[in-house]
């Protein structure tokens, strides 16, 4: 290992890093701008400077960006002669010039990375006169924010947007000293991954507009550490409260998952914790069909009674529920009345990614896609299903540069010359759909395929693998067997599929395919990305009763956990639903099953309740809840063991606050219970205590605060009544305490509520937390995958479909969207307008037979609603395919016949495209 | 069975791009088969343009930035960085006034002052008839014979405040 | 076999055709060596000639180009290898490139084909100020009279060397000067200058090998080829070798620009080519090669113009072309007028220039205004300080632009006292 001098002192450094990475990694405070550990350098800021002597003789020494430097053994440095922190001090004077010091109104102020530098070089005096230069702003769209005057030109914003997020519609414009980052005019930034311009930039150009609604300094935000609930890839997130609104969420680094990014589903979709839509108490169906409001006692009290006087009580879970809520409800309806949740569909895909995932299949984490040197997705829409996948599948195909960039004796992290050397050389990536792929531009083939000839073409290739080239190579169409060359000839092939399309097929096509390559090539890997952020976890709980099979049985009662069943099943099958003679629904946000409910429990949402998820990659991981739910709002976990218990007399908050101060260590937190007897239950998920330490865990004998520390002066919340805060809440449930007292620098990774370190305000204050620049958790990596195994699964059969048999007739395909088809996310009022109008797409052969042209609309009457889509001709969609977006509002489509599908005569578009994708039941009583 | 895609098969009516000649549009093109890729040709294309209709409005650069298969921020990135690309109107032939250092040492200042007030406008300002349009511009490589400046494609050098006036009459 | 082998052709009237060019002995070395000669001794003559570059650097060429990976090497790859000649020509005070490209244009194309050849290039460009119009008419003419004498293009002189050579015509902008800022402009991107390394030798344009010269350094080409390198080392009339365009503008009698032996001292081509100073005006100081570099003052008049002895009194030989201070000019205003112009063409990249060249700029436009404060002149010598030095900065840029400040401080502290002490410019009442 390479050693630096630095300073006279030695320090350890890694060869193929560079200085910046090396100090940061021994924990040096070094300032830095346009660096970022995912972006590599670029030396444009200057902020990293120090001097570097040539020898031992050398006592002068050359200013150089650390950034820019590659670790050489015996390199001498030094950070604090003076020529080099006077370097660094001019570099923040001469930044600070046209800086409009406007920090008590930005929203950066507090966990700004320039007054972290700032303070850390030590300018303080202006010493400036001339005037400033100033900027018009832009309209950015519902999520960003945008004051140009504090920029300090880092091109950090651009380097994420457009190199790393593949986006064009931001840029750098101008030069000298009047550069302006924006787009060409105001606009919305269309990147799904623009969010992450609120933590790349350094100051507060782009900022949250959703933090903004419910401005809170840094130092007033209670948070802890969640998961986000958008998709199933699980990243971790830190989410933000105050006053009982949820605040903001931001990235909370983990190594294997989503690194130092989100995307804008996660970011921003959490907003659905403030929505109007919100259930805020219990509530029973009265005659007319309104809700009359309940107490919850009363309202536990009929549940009760439902089940005691019923036949059957049935219980239908939710792969968007965490572990602990299912558990509950199948304590309480007996294992044999319990269902997951997911239609028989959705199980039997979970359960192909479940037994891939417990074989000796290689399953990549998404941080080692970024490893893969060619790549074949087959029917997923990474970018809209599961976007982070998408993001690592953008770094991934940079593998070629990056072997290029090896052979010219370049560092992978001299970005910008990675780039000038590589140009448009990218790693084969190709992409098999039935309709344009967001990942399409960087793809080095784009198939355009219907979901069958999906599954006949990977049936091809796996056959040309399996035969070898000399057998059935005839047989094999020339784009299988140059598919098959390019993943047998690949150092490591990886193929990507997931349950985007719905089609059990693909999946298992996609499973004989690796099965197949990974006999050629034993470095091949696969990576199924499943459906919601519990898919997996519900899979592996209990997979054997679908909702179909257990809704047949004719219940008396059932029970429904956050599930809306309608978007899940259609509305034929949500007629059964309202058969029942007694519907108890737990949700948090209003939709159509909540509206047929007899008893209607408030439940309390990600950010106010405990629980365990299962991502796509078999990884348990442990949300922790924010703040606590306000009113009669409770944790579903809570809802339903406490139906369970004897005892009628509480109320979760009450239960909370009633507790005795100090937490004694016989106290059992009810969610430590169930997850007891998830791990003795359940012999896969025996490990999943092991993902948070539990209630008891004490850091230098207290609780972990969910607040920064005291010395930060956090604003009185009511001090217009009284400075003296009330006395905090107990949490009894988890390790967390509402309170800023405690110690939260060691908290093990799953416990940290925020990143700070001294110096560090911002959210750049990670490295401190992390073995070395872009490394492993100082605590550990949170989180436990719980499968693996080494035998293989057996190839699946699938009747072989011949070219013949592919149908030749129109079909629906529903697309995911990012915004709006996950109908959590989509109540977040700041989502609505970034929400498609539905429509229907499909290329001019097609649109011909159905007899319609670009910009018509079509119309079809459901028994209880009428669809209508504008028609959008796309010769990239694959021949027959009518792909629609999956939305609330399309709910249905897929049980219509095409041809059911009517013109409309003089259509005009959607009446009102901006929409809200808001469901308000009547709960006006 | 299988469609290989490219962006050019998807259904565009863009209005922007017939907003461009045929004449502009084989020239761009003949610059783009001399490059590797289509985007290299963004500052000829610009410059093309600018040469038929004297600057690039912003309709135009949406046209070349669709003909380049390019997004109006990546080429408008471009097009502000130089000086030459004239991103608002200007008069019919451009005076770039040399204010470097050698023209500046042999009373440039001065004779500039004579050219903004024949024209009757500042730096960056075009005259009322619509003329000519002032503009600074980095040493015109005509130090010996300083102070220079080009009027349209013509150069004119060992300006006085008298000679100005003649050539801008 | 011409003393002044650059120039010989040039007779300030007539541009010279092809006929006139090979009339003279132009393209002879082409023909001798391209497809005879091995390119690796052609490098050989070439470092042995001790050619420097004349863009401003001075870096020896033969050096440069040896390292252009050979082809069929690792970090070769695959694909095209590209000459540039770099004929941007902005900086200020410079005008020796223009003559060559006006009068005698074959003789850069010879100098290209012949470099093209030596490092296995197959596409060049010849990237030219857009203000050169009458240069680049004479360049595309004479581009196409080689092409059609098999000079360009396939098969060169029927060898199996193959090279297509293009006119680029810039659209502003001095930094794309800067070579890798210029490969940038070349590629239609925004002209930002890359880092180095990797240098353009190993990835340059569209990350391909590439050289970029001067436009006089590839002119020096043909005739090192023709006559050798010991004949272009005897030119010199000391280390340095072979003769070099230098030029004086400013207020000396004939202000012009002359083919003289590297060497020649300054004193001799102020007083016998230029003529002295002109009528009425003494000499204050000057800049001996462009804009940036560090002012030089009359006790300087005698240092041979080679690239060290310049160095040694604290300035750079730059392009050679000088701009005299005379006494009546204000040496303030002189570098505030140098100091604007390098605040606007910075590309807004890095930090201390983007800033620093526009906060300087701001202090000496006060300064001139007569709004200087003496904390000014600390704060001038700070910044300074943090713009000046190579390796503060990205480019080269910034540390140029500071050196006319940074020496101006040192030799005319009085002048920026007395712009402070009189709240304004002492040159403006009287004198011009
Ligand atoms: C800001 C800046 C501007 C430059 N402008 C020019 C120029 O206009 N012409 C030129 O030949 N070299 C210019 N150079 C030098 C080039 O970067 C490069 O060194 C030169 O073209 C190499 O040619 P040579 O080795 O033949 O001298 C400039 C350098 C800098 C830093
Ligand atoms: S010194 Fe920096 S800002 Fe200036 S021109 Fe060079 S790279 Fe651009
Ligand atoms: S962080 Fe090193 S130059 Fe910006």
């Amino acid at each position: 290992m390479p050693v630096l001098i630095v300073d006279g002192k030695e320090l350890p450094g890694k060869a193929g890093t560079n200085v910046l990475e090396a100090l940061l990694s021994a924990g040096v405070d070094m300032p830095y701008f346009c660096w970022h550990p995912a972006m590599g350098s670029v030396g444009a800021c200057r902020q990293c400077a120090l001097l570097q002597y040539a020898n031992d003789e050398d006592s002068h020494g050359k200013i150089v960006m650390s950034c820019m430097t590659p670790v050489t053994d015996g390199a001498r440095f030094s950070v604090s002669a003076d020529r080099a922190s006077g370097f660094r001090r001019a570099v923040i004077e001469n930044l600070m010039l046209n800086h409009p010091h406007d920090c008590p109104v930005c929203e950066e102020g507090g966990e700004c990375h320039l007054q972290d530098m700032t303070v850390m070089v030590g300018h303080r005096d202006r010493r400036y006169q001339g005037r400033k230069t100033t900027f018009k702003n832009q309209y950015l769209g519902p999520f960003i924010g945008h004051e140009m005057n504090r920029c300090i030109t880092c091109y950090r914003c651009v380097r994420f947007y457009q190199d790393y997020a593949g986006g064009n519609d931001l840029n750098a414009f101008g030069s000298r000293d009047r550069i302006f980052f924006g787009r060409a005019e105001s606009g919305v930034l269309e990147n799904e991954f623009a969010g992450n311009l609120v933590e790349v930039c350094p100051t507060g150009v782009f900022t949250d507009k959703t933090l903004a609604k419910n401005y809170t300094r840094k130092w007033d935000l209670q948070s802890s550490p969640t998961i986000c609930q958008g998709c199933s890839i699980g990243c971790n997130t830190y989410t933000s409260e105050r006053y009982g609104q949820l605040c903001r969420v931001h990235n909370r680094y983990h190594q294997d998952i989503n690194g130092y990014f989100l995307c804008d589903r996660g970011r921003f979709g959490a907003q659905h914790v403030n929505s109007p839509a919100r259930i805020p108490q219990p509530g029973i169906r009265n005659e007319e069909g309104k809700y009359d409001p309940l107490s919850l006692d009363d309202a536990k009290a009929k549940v009760r009674d439902f089940i005691q006087h019923s036949s059957r009580t049935i219980g239908i879970g939710s792969p968007r529920a965490s572990l602990e809520a299912n558990q509950a409800l199948r304590q309480l309806v007996g294992a044999g009345n319990y269902s997951n949740g997911m239609s028989r569909n959705e199980q039997v895909m979970h359960q192909i990614i479940l037994d891939v995932l417990a074989s000796g299949m290689k399953t990549p984490t998404l941080a080692e896609v970024a490893e893969f040197d060619a790549i074949l997705v087959l029917g997923e829409d990474a970018t809209n299903h599961a976007p982070l996948l998408a993001l690592s599948i953008r770094q991934a195909v940079r593998n070629r540069s990056k072997e290029m960039a090896g052979d010219t004796d370049i560092a992978e992290w001299h970005d910008a010359a990675v780039r000038e050397l590589a140009q448009d050389a990218l790693s084969p990536l190709v992409i098999a759909t039935p309709m344009p792929d967001r990942l399409d531009d960087v793809a080095s083939q784009s198939l355009r395929l219907a979901p069958e000839e999906i599954v006949a073409l990977s049936t091809e290739v796996s056959m040309y693998l399996s035969a070898g080239s000399e057998s059935t190579a005839s047989q094999a169409s020339s784009v299988a067997q140059g598919l098959a060359e390019l993943l047998r000839d690949a150092r490591r092939p990886l193929i990507v599929s997931g349950t985007s399309l719905g089609d059990i097929n693909i999946m298992r096509a996609t499973v004989n395919l690796s099965l197949a390559l990974q006999a050629v090539n034993p470095e091949a890997g696969i990576l199924l990305a499943a459906d919601e952020c519990n898919s997996v976890g519900m899979a592996m709980l209990d997979n054997r009763l679908s909702v179909e099979e257990l809704v047949d049985r004719t219940p008396e009662t059932m029970i429904v956990l956050e599930n809306d069943l309608e978007s899940r099943l259609g509305a034929e099958f949500a007629k059964k639903m309202s058969a029942v003679r007694h519907l108890v629904v737990l949700d948090y946000l209003d939709n159509a099953t909540v509206s047929v409910a007899n008893i209607l429990l408030p439940a309390a949402s990600f950010a106010e309740a405990e629980g365990t998820f299962i991502n796509f990659e078999g990884r348990a991981q442990r949300n922790l809840a924010v703040f606590l739910p306000q009113g009669s709002i409770a944790p579903s976990y809570y809802l339903l063991s406490t139906l369970n218990d004897d005892c009628l007399n509480d109320s979760f908050n009450d239960s909370l606050n009633n507790s005795t101060e100090s937490v004694s260590s016989s106290h059992q937190a009810r969610v430590q219970t169930i997850i007891e007897s998830i791990r003795d239950e359940f012999s896969p998920l025996k490990r999943i205590d092991e993902c948070a330490p539990d209630a008891d865990f004490l850091v230098l004998g207290s609780k972990i605060p969910r607040m920064t520390h005291r010395a930060s002066g956090r604003t009185a919340m009511q001090a217009e009544v009284s400075v003296h805060e009330p006395k905090q809440p107990v949490d009894t449930e988890s390790a967390l305490a509402f309170t800023m007292e405690g110690n939260q620098q060691q908290a093990p990774a799953s416990l940290r509520s925020y990143v700070w370190s001294p110096g560090w305000n911002s959210n750049q204050s990670i490295y401190k937390f992390q073995t070395e620049v872009g490394g492993a958790d100082t605590m550990g990596n949170p989180g436990v995958r719980l499968l693996q195994g080494d035998a293989m699964p057996a190839p699946f059969t699938i009747a072989p479909t011949t070219a013949a048999q592919i149908s030749t007739g129109p079909r629906f395909v529903a697309q995911h969207h990012i915004f709006g088809s996950d109908p959590v996310s989509s109540q977040a009022q700041e989502l609505s307008t970034r929400i498609p109008t539905p429509y229907v797409r499909m290329n001019t052969e097609t649109a011909t037979t159905l007899g319609v042209s670009g910009g018509d609309g079509l119309a079809c009457q459901l028994p209880h609603k009428r669809i209508e889509l504008s028609v959008i001709l796309d010769d990239d969609v694959a021949a027959h395919c009518l792909v629609y977006p999956k939305l609330v509002q399309t709910i249905g489509l897929a049980d219509v016949a095409p041809g059911d599908l009517q013109r409309i005569a003089g259509w005009q578009g959607p009446k009102d495209p901006l929409k809200p994708n808001l469901i308000l039941t009547d709960r006006t009583g | 069975m299988s469609q290989t895609h490219s962006p050019t098969n998807t259904i565009v009516t863009d209005k922007f791009v017939t907003l461009l000649s045929d004449a502009e549009v084989s020239q761009i093109e003949a610059e783009i088969l001399l490059l590797p890729d289509r985007r290299s040709a963004a500052i000829d294309a610009l410059k093309i343009v600018q040469e038929h209709r004297g600057w690039v409005s912003d309709e135009s650069l949406v046209a070349v930035a669709t003909l380049l298969n390019m997004s109006s921020e990546e080429l408008d990135g471009i097009a502000t960085f130089y000086n030459l690309i004239y991103r608002k109107p200007v008069g019919e032939k451009v005076v770039l006034f040399c204010d470097s250092v050698s023209c500046w040492l042999m009373g440039g200042d001065d004779v500039c002052k004579r050219v903004q007030a024949t024209l009757g406008v500042a730096y960056g300002e075009t005259t009322a008839d619509g003329k000519y349009t002032l503009l600074p511009v980095t040493c015109l490589g005509d130090c010996d014979h300083a102070p220079a400046m080009m009027v349209g494609d013509e150069l004119h050098h060992d300006l006085t405040p008298e000679s100005v006036e003649e050539i801008l009459k | 076999m011409s003393d002044l082998p650059l120039t010989k052709n040039i007779n300030g009237k007539t541009p010279t055709d092809l006929t006139q060019y090979e009339a003279t002995g132009g393209y002879v070395a082409t023909r001798q060596a391209v497809g005879a000669m091995d390119p690796d001794a052609l490098l050989e003559i070439i470092k042995d000639s001790n050619l420097r570059g004349r863009g401003g650097a001075g870096f020896p060429t033969g050096m440069k180009w040896s390292f252009v990976p050979k082809p069929g090497s690792r970090a070769a790859g695959e694909g095209h290898r590209y000459l540039v000649a770099n004929a941007d020509e902005m900086e200020p005070g410079t005008f020796k490139d223009r003559l060559l490209m006006e009068q005698d244009p074959h003789q850069l194309i010879e100098g290209m084909i012949l470099a093209a050849y030596t490092i296995s290039a197959d596409i060049g460009y010849i990237f030219i100020r857009h203000e050169y119009h009458v240069a680049i008419a004479r360049l595309r003419e004479a581009l196409a009279a080689a092409e059609a004498s098999n000079y360009l293009g396939a098969h060169i002189c029927g060898s199996d060397f193959s090279f297509r050579l293009h006119v680029h015509v810039s659209a502003g902008r001095y930094i794309c000067g800067e070579e890798t800022a210029l490969l940038n402009a070349l590629e239609g991107k925004r002209a930002i200058p890359r880092a180095k390394p990797p240098f353009p030798q190993v990835s340059g344009l569209w990350g391909r090998p590439t050289i970029v010269n001067n436009v006089e350094t590839l002119c020096n080409i043909p005739h090192i080829v023709a006559h050798g390198a010991d004949w272009f080392r005897s030119l010199g009339r000391g280390k340095d070798s072979g003769t070099k365009l230098f030029g004086a503008s400013g207020r000396v009698a004939r202000p012009g620009c002359w083919e003289l032996p590297m060497g020649t001292p300054i004193r001799e081509i102020l007083e016998e080519q230029a003529g002295g100073m002109a009528a009425g005006y003494q000499l204050k100081g000057f800049l001996p090669g462009g804009a940036s570099t560090d002012f030089l003052l009359p006790e300087h008049l005698d240092l041979p113009m080679d690239y060290e002895p310049v160095m040694q009194a604290g300035s750079r030989m730059g392009t050679g072309t000088m701009i005299i201070l005379d006494d009546r000019s204000c040496p303030l205003g002189m570098i505030a007028n140098l100091e604007k112009f390098f605040a606007r063409e910075s590309c807004g990249f890095c930090t201390p220039c983007r800033e620093g060249l526009a906060w300087v700029q701001q202090i000496l436009d006060s300064m001139e205004a007569g709004a200087g404060r003496p904390e000014d002149l600390r704060l001038l010598e700070d910044q300074a300080e943090f713009i000046g030095a190579i390796g503060n900065t990205h480019c080269a840029h910034a540390p140029g632009a500071i050196e006319p400040l940074a020496s101006g401080l040192k030799y005319f502290a009085d002048d920026f006292k007395a712009h402070i002490d009189g709240k304004g410019c002492p040159y403006k009442q009287g004198a011009n």
